[in-house]
């Protein structure tokens, strides 16, 4: 009985410690909830096809000798990477794969569940949480995989391959973040859903997935400034063994990501009740 | 229970809705601008918004159960939905005590892959139960869907009653909620399904408070010891009186008059007695029990033969009563071809509350076909304060037989 709820037109932002405060006691609330959707997403996908994680690298495989092909037939002239360019694309096509479906994760789950959100009170923190778990499910898959076959591409990892998954985490959580804060917005307007993949394409070729960054002018500028080349750099060079680029700026993006994170989640729970009713009226 | 303080405590409760959908996307987004600067919301309506839910107060103890009455729209849904904490009020405030259940979007987060074991851990962590209080009662839950037998197939391959009764069953077996929400779902299944459904819900009522929204008059009339009718967003009424409640709610739906048939006859004139009393035409009410009788006047073409049949029927324009117009020695009256003025005795009205009209068929004895089936004519309302789950209520003088 020491439950009791209140619901009042003011906004939570009055009182933005209790709100705080909310919004860690319903994520701590949503474990359990965030758990079970993961796994019954994972295990369904995983019974309802036939290649199962195999998916995961496929497309990664297919963008790898699409590249190498390109390549070697001299359309596109790409400088010369330090390790070999099959071991660059792939790793680096993984790693967009990652980013740009965490970015993707917070809509897709929201929609996903929109038939009970509309209906039933509970945390809604979970829908995010399982996103979550479900891409470290597939970052611990994927990792799994990624060093035998980068072994057997010719590239010999040294002990940075334990910090990997951490490089792989940290991208994972700042396309979680950046997709959370867009998510209000996108769960009104289905364009933003559908502005994602365009821009995701966009944005690959202004980091270094497939090309080498730069070496001077305004490209490498615009590399430089791109928040996701820290992130796949380090992801890629923890990876492979290749040489560390500098620590600083995957330092700040992670920060940044884990700060965007926790702003996005406080600006989801102020935003679902409004957007419930928009959904459902 | 007696001080204990109210569970529900609703205060000028009031929300604006939007007609339109791309205006309302718009509204969405200037909400949240708002939301996120903190202003406090606007009280008036933009263009194109309404008052779904206008002012409205309550406050509701353990042990009642609240029904809420009204049309389509009148926002009751509305109403649940604010109460369940989904929506934001515009306007008032709801103050909540105790643990929160609801019998809404049954078996919510199913997978249709998964089977249906693992189909009921997915659906109570939705409803916030904890595995382990799950696997404790996991056989209960799967006896009460009687779905031994199909516990482990994928939920895809269920039928939809089966679907439905293991959602049903999650939440009727782990659910103890002080409040409790229900909105139209409490039978579901087949009809024994259904009784067991009822039963249990019965037992959570038992002890909560209850909200229920439904438009079957007997489920009301069985489950609630309160009722709200409202219309257009406002509480026209708040009652423990079940019968005034449900006779203002049934005021609300006219009733459709409707002719159809070979059109070889006619009613051209019909009027309802009760006690012998000519019963007034608008907003007629007639009290439970009462003798009713019909005056008609019917015109029948040239040359047909045929046999008059009057009928009482529900709201649902289903047939309630059907009387034989038949003459002293028990035999049908034939009519020939003319305009014919009966006086057709009904006999006891003692139908339960609710709206009714009579319905005159005219069939022809020649053909057999249908002349004139007049419906919806002289509607009225049956009184009573009885309340109870029948169709039918007769009030018997019975006898105490020694032991």
């Amino acid at each position: 009985m020491s439950d009791v709820a209140i619901y009042t037109p003011d906004s939570a932002m009055g009182s933005p410690a209790k709100m705080v405060r909310g919004l860690l006691r319903d994520v701590s609330r949503s474990w359990h909830l965030a758990w079970r959707l993961a796994k019954r997403d994972i295990s369904a996908q995983y019974r309802q096809s036939f290649l199962g994680y195999l998916w995961a690298f496929i497309m990664p495989i297919a963008n790898t000798v699409v590249w190498i092909m390109l390549n070697r037939s001299g359309v596109v002239r790409i400088a010369d990477t330090a390790i070999p360019y099959p071991v660059y694309v792939f790793t680096g096509t993984m790693v967009w794969q990652m980013l740009v479906e965490a970015v993707q994760s917070p809509l897709q789950q929201v929609a996903m569940s929109r038939s009970f959100l509309t209906k039933l009170n509970f945390p809604r923190e979970a829908l995010i949480v399982s996103g979550l778990l479900k891409q470290v499910f597939s970052l611990i898959v994927k990792f799994v995989i990624l060093v035998p076959a980068v072994i057997l591409l010719g590239v010999s990892p040294d002990w940075h391959l334990v910090l990997a998954p951490f490089a792989l985490l940290v991208t994972v959580l700042a396309g979680s973040s950046v997709g959370l804060l867009i998510s209000p917005i996108g769960m009104l307007y289905n364009d933003v859903g559908r502005v994602i993949p365009l821009l995701a394409q966009f944005f690959m070729y202004i980091t270094p997935v497939v090309f080498a960054v730069p070496g001077s002018g305004f490209m490498a500028q615009v590399f430089r400034w791109n928040p996701a080349t820290p992130l796949v750099l380090t992801s890629r060079a923890w990876l492979t063994g290749a040489d560390t680029p500098a620590f600083v700026p995957f330092l700040v993006v992670a920060t940044v990501a884990i700060l965007l994170l926790f702003i996005g989640g406080l600006l989801y729970r102020l935003a679902l009740p409004i957007l419930i009713e928009r959904l459902s009226s | 229970m007696s001080g204990e303080a109210p569970l529900i405590q609703v205060a000028g409760l009031s929300k604006k809705f939007c007609t339109d959908l791309r205006t309302s996307l718009k509204y969405g987004v200037q909400d949240l601008a708002a939301e996120m600067v903190g202003r406090e919301r606007s009280h008036q309506l933009r263009p194109k918004e309404f008052w779904a839910l206008n002012d409205v107060s309550f406050e509701l103890h353990r042990g009642e159960c609240l029904g809420l009455l009204g049309r389509n729209g009148a926002g009751k849904t509305t109403l649940l939905k604010m109460l369940n904490g989904l929506m934001k009020p515009d306007k008032g405030r709801i103050e909540l005590r105790g643990r929160v259940g609801a019998l809404i979007a049954l078996g919510a987060g199913f997978n249709p892959v998964l089977t249906g074991r693992e189909n009921i851990f997915v659906n109570a962590a939705v409803l916030g139960i904890p595995s382990s209080v799950v696997r404790q009662r996991l056989d209960e839950i799967i006896a009460f869907a009687e779905l031994e037998d199909f516990i482990d197939m994928p939920v895809q391959n269920y039928s939809s009653g089966m679907n439905v009764r293991l959602g049903f069953s999650v939440a009727a077996v782990l659910l103890e909620p002080d409040i409790l929400f229900l909105d139209e779902v409490l039978a579901v299944g087949d009809i024994g399904f259904a009784m067991k459904c009822l039963n249990r819900v019965r037992e959570m009522m038992a002890h909560s408070a209850v909200i229920f929204v439904s438009h079957s008059m007997p489920m009301v009339s069985s489950f609630c010891t309160r009722a709200l009718v409202m219309q257009r967003g406002r509480v026209m009424l708040d009652t423990e009186d079940m019968g005034l409640a449900m006779d203002l709610y049934m005021r609300d739906f006219p009733v459709e008059h409707r002719v159809t048939g070979s059109g070889g006859a006619e009613v051209l004139d019909l009027r309802l007695l009760a006690k012998g009393e000519p019963v007034a035409e608008a907003d007629a009410v007639v009290d439970q029990g009462s003798e009713g009788a019909v005056e008609l006047t019917v015109r029948i073409e040239q040359g047909e033969r045929a046999m008059v049949s009057v009928f009482i029927d529900d709201i649902a324009m289903s047939q309630v009563l059907a009387v034989v117009v038949k003459d002293g020695r028990g035999e049908p009256i034939e009519f020939g071809g003319g305009t014919h003025r009966l006086h057709v005795p009904l006999g006891k009205l003692e139908m339960n509350m609710g709206s009714y009209s009579i319905l005159v068929g005219v069939r022809s004895l020649n053909s057999q076909l249908s002349l004139c089936r007049a419906q919806g004519l002289s509607p009225f309302r049956v009184r009573s304060h009885n309340v109870t789950w029948s169709k039918i209520v007769r009030e018997q003088v019975s006898t105490v037989l020694p032991a």
